[in-house]
């Protein structure tokens, strides 16, 4: 299993130059397993994912955690979705009420975007996901809701006895009795548990963390205790802040790594980064 | 253990957060688990029992009528909702195991998922006096 990042930024695209290490797209990353092609949230990263697909793929999977915005806003401007010879499926959390579907055609219509979904060559496929388990090609997938306003999925995806875990978009401490001392009574621990990779939301520091509670992110802090208490052997903390350069980023893992006598790898996630599984 | 539903882990953190009496359980009836304000009621702690599987707390949480004569099951708005999958409210007293005897009224919802998956149960108690 293959995972290369297109984007990992959260809330809002940071382009510029003070951020081009860590890289500026929102939420994207490729999951590749085989002929399988998962994509983890259309966030604008997928703009240049879309660019590089190669013409021999012909079906393409879309993972979405949520529809906020941040998440979605690269959907439109894929370009597999202009080419009538791939068929793309659309996952997204079920909402009860209103169907994904009619929640993403709010998307594609004006104002937010000139072309609707019903003048695409291909109608894309949508699917509705719950707390379930599915298997797409090669890849077994499980999702679940976590703790995010509105319906928000987190992800786990297994190949080769390998395990990719994402929550990109996670308040842990909010979703959690006794964190980080009770697993059965946490968000996400059974998306996380024992994973290779874990990505998630680190997006605030402690101090931030205090004036945004409810917001729907984590601190630093608790992305590395939720690692710990998941016995994950990597964590890629996602979600850097659109006003975080990369030296503030630097910066923030040096503190968070400080008090740390881990028993896994921690790491902040960047664009471009490439996982072998 | 797997973790629970997010649905059930929101409501614990909702009654957690209460000052009046709340308890939580699964779609048999099994306690997951009830806040500070109800361990007057059972005279126990959660620290120390964690959840309790329905026969073992239908063994201390004894309600009955105002003659002190036990309450069948499905009198009980607890009950009711889990079969009915509705709310329902009720009065009846209760014995803790310190030997208190209390009034309450309770109203019970049940929790549904977003998939219309039935999680379970919570009830909200009200001390309507104390004998």
């Amino acid at each position: 299993m293959r995972a290369r990042i297109w984007g990992c930024r959260g809330s809002l695209p940071a382009p510029g130059p003070e951020n081009h290490r860590y890289g500026g797209n929102t939420s994207c990353i490729q999951v590749t397993e085989g002929d399988t092609c998962l994509i983890l949230d259309a966030g604008s990263g997928i703009m240049r994912l879309g660019r590089f697909l190669g013409p021999d793929v012909k079906e393409v999977h879309i993972l979405l955690t949520h529809l906020h915005i941040d998440h979605t806003m690269g959907l439109g401007f894929f370009q597999p979705l202009y080419n009538p010879n791939v068929k793309v499926h659309l996952w997204g959390p079920t909402a009860g009420q209103e169907s994904l579907l009619h929640r993403l055609r709010r998307y594609f219509s004006p104002p937010l975007f000139p072309v609707k979904m019903s003048e695409l060559p291909q109608h894309p496929e949508v699917h509705e996901l719950g707390d379930e388990e599915l298997t797409i090609g090669n890849i077994k997938i499980r999702s679940q809701f976590i703790c995010h306003p509105g319906p928000t999925l987190g992800y786990r995806l297994t190949a080769n006895q390998k395990t990719i875990a994402y929550l990109p978009d996670h308040e842990v401490l909010l979703g959690s009795s006794d964190f980080p001392n009770d697993p059965e009574w946490t968000s996400g621990f059974d998306l996380a548990n024992g994973a290779d990779i874990l990505f998630h939301d680190g997006a605030y520091t402690s101090k931030e963390y205090v004036g945004k509670m409810g917001w729907g992110h984590s601190s630093i802090r608790d992305a590395v205790l939720f690692g710990k208490m998941c016995k994950v052997k990597k964590l890629s903390i996602f979600h850097h802040e659109p006003t975080r350069t990369d030296d503030q980023i630097d910066l923030l893992y040096k503190e968070a790594l400080r008090d740390g006598n881990f028993q896994f790898q921690v790491e902040m996630c960047a664009e471009g980064n490439v996982y072998e599984m | 253990m797997p973790a629970q539903p997010l649905e059930l882990i929101l409501a614990r953190q909702f009654g957690d957060s209460l000052s009046l009496p709340m308890f939580l359980v699964d779609p048999d009836g099994n306690l997951l688990f009830y806040n500070e304000p109800a361990e007057s009621i059972f005279g126990l702690k959660f620290n120390e029992t964690g959840g309790m599987r329905l026969e073992e707390w239908a063994t201390i949480f004894k309600p009955t009528d105002h003659a002190g004569n036990p309450l069948a099951p499905d009198h009980l708005p607890l009950v009711k909702t889990l079969s009915s999958k509705l709310p329902a409210n009720g009065e009846f007293y209760v014995d803790s195991l310190i030997g208190v005897r209390t009034l309450i009224s309770v109203s019970t919802f049940p929790i549904m998922g977003k998939t219309k998956r039935f999680l379970g149960a919570m009830a909200i108690f009200l001390k309507s006096q104390e004998l």
